[in-house]
């Protein structure tokens, strides 16, 4: 004690004299310079990672709002009995006969007629040029229209027609006079027609329905381009992943948290799930292809094909909640309901798992989640692939060709006209709906249902 | 009788055999319910098991082994003189295969009765044009032997799927049979039922080793078929990848693994700083308002699918830094670079880093942070110098799960790396991944024979090897060197 007193005594007088805590020494200030900028980096990094979200977010909604709206061009149509019932006779084999070629002329006239009409004429273009205006896709639109009513030959029907994919880009930004100058598939003069039918109300840009019914186009057709067949693709998968993964997750959880002993067996299925949980996603493609589609001869590009590979892939992360699930109920449910003589069975499955279920619920929603945005074991099933056709109805059309909504990303972004992209960016806001719309049930679910004991 | 009925059919005779059960129970106690070992629905459950269980694993392993069977017999049918000139035997298959699907349209569309079929000849009819007809394009004429392959086929198929409705009705009928006959009072139904519920559920835990075993098993299986035809030697060490559809390919890894490090690396420079600091500064600094707020934002980066982040870099991300950077500073002219992949990785790997060390960071005691003050450290220091030395082992471990994610990510290097495969440092360059490479590989029209698809099974080992290893390293990491306070 002595000792101490001593050596303050000792620094008191031999050195110079400290300053007062009120004053900050230099090495003080370091210190707290230090801490400050530690503080700020904290700040920094926490501001880029919103930031990043903030960022992707945006940059996704700017590129993809514009494909729910879509330029349409309202004409009126004679369909001319002359060229698409030469018989006369109202023959649906004939009808049919008449290709989609045999239609563009009618909408060709049908324009001209419609300019002539409203005194609209700009110098130096062709009618065959006016008539670029209306998409490639339309003559087959009405082809379509024709064969579903064979008696409306012979009258005149209004048709709101698509525009092609650049007067469309036209109207959201992406297309200019300027650049116009220089593309082959549109001219300026194509654009100052449609400028003034815009005027007239032909041309109308509304909500663009046919994105979410329509089934993908070609390359040349990004104004007819939908995601028709992707949705109800991808539904089919989750439905297979659903109705395979919940309770085979839910079995195996059960086991392992309730029933399994401690022995060697058990050790391997709790490693083999750990690490399928850490095996990349394109690995689970990969034993597809080679399981699925060439051992046991299933289709290419089949949901089914798709839903067994999500499911192999969302069985880690549902047993993962499962368990937790499980492990959150309180042992006295077990303990009472053993107590008054159920079985180790009747306890679990009339007590513990119905406690559990709303966790399980959630977990298996998140887990259909990450299953729906996942592209690339897709890839490699044959998904990739131009469908048009929609699958049929269940059971058959799971084994159908059919597209997914990640994966009709994908196809989008390697296409070569600019019009995909915007319709790229479309497809994920579909998909990140979807996303959100799912968390939110697994949310509520949870807040709802969720028992703390 | 198609698969969906047949299991209907099952499912209905197992609810049969249920109130069956129940009333043979009851019955033969002369309806006292105590005179029954268990009560009367574990015998109609007993029963129901009995019915529908074994008859439906008996259906799954025929569709499994059926097509198997009859592709490798009538295989063996086709003589090798029927296999044109550079063709493979698995691309004849695939004709007999539309052959017979398009065989079966005709029948159904009521243009060929069983017997013309079978008097039917490749020589006198033409086959092609009538396949046309139901819409089964065929790229030539076909030749006798493969339209009689397609016939048996055809027989085949159908005789085997008849067989299957039989023996699946009968095991299904005779196994519940069995059990109907042993239900008496003193059967111990509840134990029997419930001992087989157990067997089932370890059977569905078994689907996770199965699982491994499918991935390994193919993977190793095509592997060693691609090594023998391609040398070992040139895929491990060869610093060239230049496929060729007409063969001569050079298939070295060196430059996809290059590429897969170097994107990596990038994305774990951009990841780990930033990750780190945000849990750093959300454990120990934020206040409630900021952490409810900042928390979840971070972890939305953690629910978007990747695409969405292959998207951004495709059309943000890689224009921004070709216009903005690479071509003032004549870098590069690509979109598609290490740095776009590498940057939009990074932030798809944030929330990763920083949700593991979150944890691992309140994992460590408040004595700790308390004895830290005491001494006159500022929170940084103590952070510093005391929490993080704590808590590095889980820090690393969550660092190199960040790694292997990266290496195994797929969907941001096939739209933000590039496809060139290039051995060189400059990040505004376009590189390639094994992961882009696998999906190259094997998307498309693909033939099971030749060294340029299988590679890709070849890649997927050593994708599977790398991200298995660092997993199994992270873990061990964690587990060994995690100080145990309390």
């Amino acid at each position: 004690m002595s000792d101490t007193i001593a050596s303050t005594d000792a620094a008191a007088t031999a050195g110079p004299r400290k300053g007062s805590l009120l004053v900050l020494d230099k090495r003080t200030r370091k210190r707290n310079a230090a801490e400050a900028r530690f503080r700020l980096m904290g700040q920094i990094a926490v501001t880029i990672g919103v930031l990043a979200l903030v960022g992707l977010l945006t940059s996704i909604l700017m590129n993809g709002l514009s494909s729910f709206r879509q330029t349409y061009i309202q004409v009126s149509v004679y369909l001319d009995p002359a060229k698409l019932d030469k018989n006369g006779n109202r023959n649906l084999e004939d009808i049919a006969k008449v290709t989609t070629f045999g239609y563009a002329p009618l909408l060709k006239k049908a324009l001209a007629d419609k300019m002539a009409k409203e005194g609209i004429s700009i110098e130096g273009l062709s009618e065959k040029d006016a008539a670029a205006l209306i998409s490639k896709e339309a003559p087959a639109d009405l082809r379509r229209y024709v064969l579903a009513h064979p008696t409306s030959i012979g009258k005149t029907v209004s048709f709101n027609l698509l525009a092609s994919g650049r007067i469309d880009g036209y109207y959201k930004g992406r297309v200019t006079m300027e650049s116009a100058k220089l593309d082959r598939n549109v001219s300026p003069q194509q654009l100052m027609l449609a400028d003034k039918l815009k005027a007239d109300g032909v041309l109308t840009t509304r909500f663009n329905w046919e994105f979410f019914t329509a089934p993908d186009a070609s390359d040349t057709r990004p104004e007819a381009a939908g995601l028709g067949v992707a949705i109800l693709g991808s539904a089919y998968m989750m439905l297979v992943v659903l109705v395979l993964s919940l309770p085979l997750g839910v079995a195996a959880s059960i086991y392992l948290e309730e029933f399994a002993p401690q022995n060697a067996l058990t050790d391997l299925i709790e490693v083999n799930i750990a690490n399928l949980a850490a095996v990349p996603s394109i690995v689970f493609g990969i034993l597809g292809l080679a399981v699925f589609i060439n051992f046991a001869g299933l289709p290419q590009s089949a949901p089914i094909v798709g839903g067994l590979v999500l499911t192999l892939m969302t069985l880690p992360t549902i047993i993962i909640a499962t368990r937790a699930a499980l492990k959150a109920v309180p042992p006295s449910i077990r303990d009472a309901a053993l107590g008054v003589g159920a079985s180790k069975m009747q306890s679990v499955f009339h007590h513990v798992l119905p406690l559990a279920m709303p966790g399980i619920l959630t977990g298996t929603i998140i887990g259909l989640a990450q299953a729906l945005g996942e592209t690339a074991p897709l890839l490699l099933i044959g998904m990739v692939a131009f469908v048009r056709e929609y699958p049929g109805a269940p059971p058959e059309g799971f084994f159908d060709p059919a597209s997914a909504l990640p994966v009709q990303v994908y196809n989008w972004t390697q296409r070569g006209d600019p019009a995909f992209v915007e319709r790229a960016s479309g497809a994920i806001i579909v998909l990140l709906v979807f996303l959100v719309l799912m968390n939110l049930i697994a949310i509520i679910l949870r807040r709802r249902f969720e028992r703390r004991w | 009788m198609s698969v969906g009925i047949l299991i209907l059919i099952v499912l209905g005779l197992a609810l049969l055999g249920y109130f069956v059960g129940r009333q043979r129970a009851l019955s033969k106690a002369a309806n006292e319910g105590r005179k029954l070992h268990s009560l009367p629905s574990y015998y109609g459950q007993f029963l129901a098991l009995f019915t529908a269980v074994p008859a439906l694993i008996l259906l799954a392993a025929w569709l499994f082994v059926q097509p198997m069977l009859i592709e490798s017999h009538v295989s063996g049918l086709i003589p090798d003189s029927a296999i044109p000139e550079g063709g493979a035997r698995s691309l004849v298959m695939s004709d007999v295969r539309r052959i017979a699907d398009g065989l079966d349209a005709l029948m159904e569309q009521g243009g060929l009765g069983e017997e013309d079929l079978t008097r039917m000849r490749a020589d006198l009819t033409n086959i092609r044009s009538r396949l046309a007809e139901v819409g089964i394009a065929l790229g030539s004429n076909v030749p006798v032997e493969v339209f009689d392959a397609a016939k048996t086929y055809r027989s085949e198929k159908n005789t085997g799927s008849l067989l299957m409705t039989i023996a699946v009705l009968g095991l299904s009928l005779a196994s519940g049979g069995w059990a109907f006959m042993r239900i008496r009072p003193e059967l111990r139904a509840r134990n029997n039922s419930e001992t087989f519920v157990k067997a089932l559920l370890l059977g569905s835990s078994l689907v996770a080793i199965l699982t491994t075993v499918g991935i390994v098993g193919s993977l190793l299986f095509e592997t060693f078929h691609f090594f023998q035809i391609y040398p070992a030697k040139d895929f491990f060490f060869s610093t060239v990848w230049n496929p060729q559809f007409r063969g001569g390919s050079d298939l070295g890894i060196l430059p996809l693994l290059w590429g897969t490090f170097y994107v990596s690396f990038v994305a774990l420079v951009v990841a780990v700083p930033i990750g780190l600091m945000i849990a750093i500064y959300l454990s120990e600094y934020a206040g409630r308002a900021l952490r409810n707020l900042a928390k979840p934002a971070i972890e939305v980066l953690a629910g978007i699918p990747t695409i969405v982040y292959g998207l951004f870099a495709l059309i943000t991300v890689g224009p921004f830094l070709r216009d903005w950077i690479a071509q003032p500073m004549g870098l590069g002219t690509s979109s598609s670079s290490v740095l776009t992949a590498g940057l939009v990785m990074g932030i798809m790997l944030i929330p990763f880093v920083s949700s593991l060390s979150d944890d691992i960071i309140n994992a460590v005691p408040q004595a700790m942070r308390d004895g830290s003050y005491g001494l006159g450290a500022t929170q940084s220091e103590t952070i510093r110098q005391v929490i993080l030395p704590a808590a590095l082992p889980g820090v690393v471990g969550a660092i190199l799960l960040a790694a292997s994610r990266a290496i195994g990510e797929t969907m941001i290097v096939v739209l933000g790396a590039g496809a060139a495969a290039r051995l060189g440092l400059n990040p505004f360059d376009a590189m390639t991944t094994v992961t882009v490479k696998i999906v190259s590989q094997l998307t498309g029209d693909t033939e099971f024979a030749s060294p340029e698809t299988l590679v890709a099974f070849a890649l997927g080992l050593t994708l599977f090897v790398f991200t298995l290893g660092l997993n199994v390293l992270a873990l061990y990491i964690v587990r060994k060197y995690r100080e145990q306070y309390e």
